[in-house]
């Protein structure tokens, strides 16, 4: 009896292992089946991004191939590196949990930590860059974006971020002082203030081109500051604390200014006050970005970064909803013919200024500072850096191509003619129409008037920057679900209002943050310098940030090429500069957790990096090309007639010669200094030693995480 | 039939309750009220200006030394 119930027992056993290996097997092949079947949706998609030449193609193309593109990349290259490499251990206490304050350090769940670590990283760079990369056509940028982040930028921030947590959330310019030496720490720091600087004069560059000679523009961006200071004195004295509400206040009287701004347009005397000219505009966002860096953060900064988070989250989210939805053509080629370098809105080949024009979109620097920052403060499980530092990226990626899409759903004439300066193609309409209808992108100067009525603005021509084309398309994305074309002009003072709020955001912050470095920098020389609460220091280190980014702007306002041509590939170095230097760090941690076979994941996007960079800063110097090389330029211009704006110009232009060396020799130096810690590593002459917190086993139960 | 999909929109129902939950909490981290919120309970003090002013005076600058990305 009993043998025959063993004998049973052993039978049903059988039966569940049975049903249990079925049952696995099921799962597997579902998966094969799964994950085969996206990767051949995605093949097939990017080969008719790749491919297709002639006849416009549909964006789902490139909706389709991004999002097959991110989600094996995700699936398998990551879990690659987290497995492989990384080693995650759920089981190790993060410092969100041993150092918690309730403050700096706390657990905090993983979604929460992932929508705060992307509305960090995403600012107005994934919109500006691709646009303005569209000039080579949508396949350069949207391979860059794609490969780029998969393969270098989410790997970068995923590293990072988890070299912070297991360091106690220790910041980049820490961990490279830490871990390549006194070198890579100074060269970090030295990045990060050249990025500030360089960054926060693009940025107003970018403002000022959006707004110049746009009464309702400026109207509406003007009126958001009494609007932020209303929600700063709200949160103060009348509803303490009540962020959220205070915001969506805030957002309605955004609205209501941009119906104002409307009237402003219409009425003469006051659209009179709001038409303002470049320089105008250039020292009024001076003015405001010293105010903004020296007034209480409660009053302006504060409120106006909530302000644009709510807006930036939001309008994502409508335009991704809007391109999947209406799926526009893209009338802009898969290449262009300025693909060789001759191209209007910036000069340069495809290789390497596409890479240095589109960086927050596929690997960006800064973002390796956020990585460093609050976010490994508030993640609660090792596993979960994972989906925050390389999810997070994806979707600032997958926002870049949203503004491919946005940007190349424009009639290419209409795209040329709004970013390419004055200076390239014409000081009148009929000559810029001409000039770039000479190209093979045919364009009217009635097209251009009707297309300006349509949104409300006296003229279209030579807005450069990208921010005014990306509201164009956007505005013509979302008129044509919501409203027509009646509401273009709403639609595309909304999407300026939409990225000239950002950006200021962007301004504010960047001022303060680079303040503070220079006044803990200044403090070890004489202390009172290093408090930041005494005013005199506040006052001397925010006029020197102000002036810094303010000459920047100047010399872009008064650039008779617009600026954008010589400034945003200036930052495009200096961002990749720091991508190099976050790779750098990672590539030695890497090598001494003795994972050195693994370590092409980190060192195939930095020797990119340095290619990319090194070429670009050659070009940006060397080149014999006016137009592309700052020495040469400067050489053409010493050679025609001597004016005080001459003079000016040639100045600027060896300016930007000397700052470009000096990013270079930066990247020189941080790389032999990691090229020596790696060999002294390899070759046994130097401890192989990370330096983590020691492990601690985690007492969180899995429900607080 | 008819209790699977009863359950369909109960599973569905729960799946969105969590889905608004976390956004809500993921805009209250985002927005500092959740940070604010522990500062009440952490100092022990009701919501006044006083207690908002105290709150911003600690998280001011930790907040303004956060880099934004571009």
């Amino acid at each position: 009896m009993l043998g025959g119930r063993k004998l049973a027992g052993h039978e049903f056993a059988g039966q569940e292992l049975a049903r249990y290996s079925l049952s696995m097997n099921m799962k597997k092949t579902i998966s094969v089946l799964t994950w085969g079947a996206v990767a051949l949706l995605g093949a097939a998609a990017i080969g008719v991004v790749a491919v297709h030449r002639g006849e416009p193609i549909n964006a789902l193309w490139l909706v389709a191939a991004a999002t097959c593109c991110y989600a094996l990349g995700y699936r398998f290259y990551s879990r690659f590196i987290a497995t492989k490499i990384l080693v995650l251990d759920a089981l190790r206490a993060t410092p969100a949990e041993r150092l918690e304050n309730g403050r700096d350090f706390l657990v905090t769940n993983k979604w929460v930590v992932f929508g705060h670590h992307f509305a960090a990283i995403a600012g107005p760079g994934p919109l500006v860059g691709p646009v303005l990369a569209a000039q080579f056509g949508y396949l350069p940028g949207t391979l860059w974006i794609l490969a780029g982040a998969i393969f270098a930028g989410c790997v970068q921030d995923f590293v990072i971020l988890l070299f912070s947590v297991r360091r106690d959330g220790k910041s980049l310019t820490e961990m490279a002082k830490e871990e390549i030496g006194q070198v890579g720490g100074f060269v970090a720091y030295g990045a990060v203030i050249a990025i500030l600087i360089i960054l926060l004069g693009v940025c107003a560059l970018i403002v000022v081109n959006a707004l110049k000679d746009s009464p309702w523009g400026t109207f509406t961006i003007a009126m958001t500051i009494p609007i932020a200071l209303l929600m700063g004195l709200y949160l103060r004295r009348i509803r303490p604390g009540k962020v959220l509400e205070v915001s969506f206040i805030g957002f309605v009287l955004v609205l209501l200014a941009i119906w104002g701004g409307q009237w402003t347009s219409e009425t003469l005397a006051v659209a009179q006050i709001f038409t303002l000219r470049a320089p105008t505009l250039a020292i009024f966002i001076i003015i405001y970005g010293f105010a903004a860096s020296a007034v209480p953060v409660w009053l302006l900064l504060a409120p106006r970064d909530y302000l644009s988070t709510f807006v930036k989250l939001g309008t994502i989210g409508m335009l991704g909803i809007g391109i999947v939805v209406l799926h526009p053509t893209l009338h802009m080629p898969a290449l262009t013919r300025f693909v060789d370098g001759t191209g209007p809105v910036f000069a340069g080949k495809v290789f390497p200024f596409a890479f240095i024009t589109i960086a927050c979109g596929a690997i960006s620097g800064f973002h390796a500072l956020i990585s460093s920052g609050t976010t490994p403060k508030l993640i609660a499980r090792e596993t979960q850096t994972r989906m925050v530092g390389y999810g997070a990226m994806m979707c600032e990626s997958a926002v870049a191509i949203m503004a491919i899409i946005a940007a190349c759903s424009l009639q290419p004439g209409v795209y040329f003619a709004i970013n390419s300066p004055a200076g390239v193609v014409g000081q009148t309409a009929t000559a810029a129409t001409a000039t770039i209808s000479n190209w093979g992108f045919p364009v009217t100067a009635a097209d251009m008037r009707t297309l300006s009525h349509a949104v409300g603005e006296q003229t279209l021509f030579n807005r450069t920057g990208g921010a005014p084309a990306f509201a164009v398309g956007m505005a013509r994305i979302f008129s044509q679900s919501l409203g027509g074309e009646r509401l273009m002009a709403l639609w595309y003072h909304f999407a300026v209002m939409f990225e000239a709020l950002f950006i200021l955001t962007v301004l504010d912050a960047g001022t303060r943050v680079a303040r503070f470095m220079i006044q803990d920098a200044l403090g070890h020389i004489y202390k009172p310098l290093g408090r930041t609460s005494w005013y005199p220091s506040i006052l001397a280190t925010s006029a020197l940030i102000v002036a810094a980014w303010g000459y920047f702007l100047w010399q872009g306002v008064k650039d008779p090429l617009g600026g954008i041509n010589s400034l945003w590939p200036l930052f495009g170095i200096a961002n990749q500069l720091l991508a190099t230097v976050a790779l750098c760090v990672a590539t030695t941690i890497i090598i001494k957790m003795h994972r050195t076979r693994y370590a092409a994941v980190t060192l195939l996007p930095l020797i990119w990096l340095v290619a990319v960079t090194f070429a670009a800063s050659w070009h940006k110097v060397l080149d014999p090309n006016p137009r592309v090389g700052f020495l040469a330029q400067a050489r053409v211009l010493a050679a025609g007639p001597a004016t005080p704006a001459t003079a000016r110009l040639i100045f600027n232009n060896r300016l930007d010669a000397a700052v470009t060396t000096i990013l270079v020799l930066m990247v020189a130096l941080v790389l032999i200094e990691s090229v020596r810690q790696w060999m002294a590593v390899l070759s046994g002459k130097s401890e192989s030693r990370v330096k983590e917190s020691p492990f601690v086993m985690t007492r969180l139960a899995e429900e607080r995480v | 039939m008819k209790r699977f999909i009863e359950a369909g929109k109960i599973l569905l129902a729960n799946w969105l309750g969590t889905l608004l939950e976390t956004l809500l909490e993921t805009l209250r981290e985002i927005f500092d009220e959740a940070a604010y919120a522990r500062f009440l309970a952490r100092t022990q003090t009701a919501s006044s200006a006083t207690a908002y002013a105290a709150f911003r005076e600690e998280f001011e600058e930790a907040k303004a030394r956060r880099p934004k990305c571009c």
